[in-house]
């Protein structure tokens, strides 16, 4: 049962999530609306695009609050995402001696989510813009976190088999379920996350690099950009 | 709240632009329908539509929401009065959970929604500068309006005007002759002024530059000193150019209603005019959000230009045609004629978030403060957080400057007012120099309403105009 929910979900978000990107990468930008002053050319605009990802340039121009609990929670996910590496495919020795950050990054993870949902609700003009969805999703996240920093610091899971689980799922060769039912719950939340994603906010993840306020070169006088669907 | 909420327009405006004359019958099916569309065909739509992640950052940054403290002026929830809807038609989730995901029905509240908060944005883009998406709420206001359009719900203030530019060619609806001959006066009056013959010529065929101006600048104060500021720096720099009578306007409300064909066909009978009068270059008067469309979209909508000059950018802004020839040595300016004022600059939004001048990033805002410096003694900045990329709107963009939203608009001009005073107490500020039409019109009109003197109100190139020496030299070309 837990394998068919798993498979379900993978195949939600996978075909999900190209399904959205397909749909920005149809639609075309007809003009050119880069929020100037923008960068004159290609190399620029990566490098916009670059900052923006790895810093929130222009989150950290609009709230310094919103900021450091967004950049923390996002930071703190990435190296507790790749903690999670090893249970799903052979890595070098090196990281088991950085598990540590990994661990560190769950506890500010978490801090940061519940920031971030404190926030939400205690400022009015945030309270004010938010519906269910958005705080169900910062519960959901912060269950799969605290339900992660549980099987860390308390309930220890058998990683042996939960790894071989893991392994098995994500090469489609299928899997036992483990029977440690923290795991279970762990996982089911992520699987849950996962089908989700595609029909979220989440896809700020893959839009970010369609917008083209953000993408296009400032260069509309020295190239001409051509609107494919006004015909000339 | 009156002053607040738009005039709707009448069958005589919507008509003549191929819109409904009224609200057609199966409005709700056909505005969905016009929404699904234009996903497909605006890549921005789409991808903001789905992509907010609700973070805040822009709650606190439009003007009009510091002006009114209405909820529905945060730039989110503005752009949500629409993603409700999207939700309801077009996700998985709100389709099967309305509730949780605030999704709405296309409704009759939801209409009147869109028309009083659709028409409470000035698409300045002051938002798009701080969600770390670049979700722009001018590009979700465009397509607001142009879906209501499509269902014979329209403005009567942008939908009117565009008529005029279509007919008489200019936004005021001056027709030739008086355009003529209000020219002549003004050659007359600098004659009187200066004892230099400036010419302001109308439709000379062969000339080497055609300028377009916006239409305000041929008579209302204090636009037209700005326009005399153009003519002497031709005069003086010895360049030949003309006005065109039909393409007597920068402007281009296309753009405020969110119309591609409108835009485009407003756009279009300035590339005609030119290559009709057989100019090397087009220069752009001082005005915003046509200066953003000149710069931006001319190229898409009725390029190339290849008829033209190619060693100067086409279009070329009045400010960076200035600033070339005040380089080049071509101008001599006399910065003690400006010394009865203090002065500072508001970036225009269009300006400063949605084009450029000069060859670098930013010079949009270098340029006109370089031509400033350059024409008086005393130039100070306000706060760092109300000018370049931050700019506050003035108030009255985007298809906004019109009397039946003046309450909007006091409330508007708000955080530049605040930034304003402080600099008028702190440094004895009496000169707003500014670049654009709209912001010098929305400004004398509600500057006086905070105390402030109309007479702070002037253009870029009225200050030039002040301090340009006429035959000091020879120019050069």
């Amino acid at each position: 049962m837990l394998m068919l929910i798993a498979y379900i979900a993978l195949v939600t978000f996978v075909v999900g999530f190209g399904w959205r990107l397909w749909t920005y990468w149809l639609a075309p930008a007809p003009l050119k609306i880069p929020t100037t002053p923008a960068p004159v050319s290609k190399s620029g605009v990566a490098w916009r695009l670059f900052t923006e990802v790895a810093f929130f340039n222009s989150l950290f121009k609009g709230n310094k609050w919103t900021w450091v609990g967004g950049y923390a929670f996002h930071a703190a996910l990435l190296l507790v995402a790749l903690r999670h590496l090893r249970y799903f495919v052979p890595v070098p020795e090196v990281f088991s001696h950085m598990q540590i950050f990994g661990i560190l990054a769950g506890l500010i993870m978490v801090g940061a989510l519940g920031f971030l949902l404190v926030r939400r609700w205690y400022v009015p003009r945030t309270r004010h813009i938010s519906s269910l969805a958005d705080y169900g999703m910062l519960l959901l996240l912060l269950a799969i976190g605290g339900s992660g920093l549980l099987m860390t610091f308390c309930v220890r899971p058998d990683i042996v088999s939960i790894k071989e689980a893991m392994t098995g799922w994500i090469t489609f060769q299928g899997f036992k379920t483990p029977e440690d039912a923290l795991f279970v719950l762990h996982f089911l939340l992520v699987l849950l996350l996962l089908a989700i994603f595609p029909f979220s906010k989440l896809m700020h993840l893959g839009g970010i690099f369609f917008s083209p306020t953000r993408n296009q070169v400032d260069n509309p006088r020295e190239e001409r950009h051509v609107n494919p669907w006004a015909g000339n | 709240m009156a002053g607040m909420k738009p005039y709707p327009a009448a069958e005589k405006h919507m008509t003549p632009m191929g819109f409904p004359p009224a609200r057609v019958e199966n409005w709700q099916e056909k505005g969905v329908e016009k929404m699904g569309e234009m996903l497909k065909k605006y890549r921005s739509l789409q991808v903001f539509m789905d992509i907010c992640v609700k973070c805040g950052s822009c709650t606190d940054k439009c003007h009009y929401y510091i002006g009114t403290g209405d909820p529905n002026n945060m730039p989110v929830q503005r752009a949500e009065l629409m993603r409700k809807v999207y939700r309801r038609y077009f996700t998985p989730a709100g389709k099967i959970l309305p509730g949780v995901v605030k999704a709405e029905e296309f409704d009759e509240k939801v209409l009147q929604e869109w028309v009083t908060y659709f028409h409470q944005c000035s698409q300045c883009r002051r938002c798009s500068v701080f969600c770390p998406y670049g979700i722009d709420t001018a590009e979700v206001t465009m397509a607001a309006r142009e879906i209501m359009d499509s269902i014979g719900v329209g403005h009567k203030y942008s939908t009117e005007i565009i008529g005029k530019v279509h007919t008489l060619g200019n936004n005021l609806g001056i027709p030739a002759p008086a355009l003529k001959s209000t020219l002549q006066f003004l050659e007359d009056d600098i004659l009187d002024n200066t004892g230099h013959e400036v010419r302001l010529p109308l439709d000379e065929p062969g000339a080497e530059v055609m300028l377009v101006p916006p239409s305000a600048d041929f008579f209302s104060e204090p636009h037209i000193q700005s326009l005399i500021g153009y003519a002497k720096v031709f005069h003086q720099a010895g360049i030949s150019f003309t006005i065109s009578s039909f393409a007597s306007e920068a402007a281009n409300f296309g753009m405020f209603i969110g119309s591609y064909d409108h835009k485009r066909k407003i756009a279009k009978r300035i590339a005609d005019k030119a290559r009709e009068l057989k100019v090397k270059r087009i220069v752009v008067g001082e005005c915003g959000h046509a200066w953003r469309v000149a710069y931006s979209f001319w190229n898409t909508l009725n390029g190339p230009f290849d008829f033209l000059d190619p060693r100067y950018p086409a279009p070329q802004h009045i400010c960076e045609f200035t600033h070339d020839l005040l380089q080049r040595g071509a101008l001599t300016l006399d910065k003690e004629a400006n010394d009865p004022y203090v002065v500072t600059f508001h970036d225009s939004c269009n300006v400063a978030r949605a084009s450029r001048m000069g060859p670098n990033p930013g010079g949009q805002f270098e340029i006109p403060r370089e031509l400033i410096k350059a024409s008086c003694n005393r130039f100070v900045e306000m706060d760092e957080e109300t000018i370049r990329e931050k700019t506050f709107c003035c108030g009255g963009g985007g298809g906004l400057l019109t009397d039946e939203l003046m309450d909007l608009r006091i409330k508007g001009v708000l955080p530049r007012v605040t930034a304003l005073k402080q600099v008028m107490k702190k440094d004895g500020v009496n000169f707003l120099a500014l670049i654009c039409a709209i912001c010098k019109a929305q400004f004398t009109k509600v500057l006086p309403m905070y105390k402030i003197p109309m007479e702070t109100v002037g253009g870029v190139h009225q200050l030039v105009s002040n301090a340009i020496v006429l035959g000091a030299k020879k120019g050069i070309v």
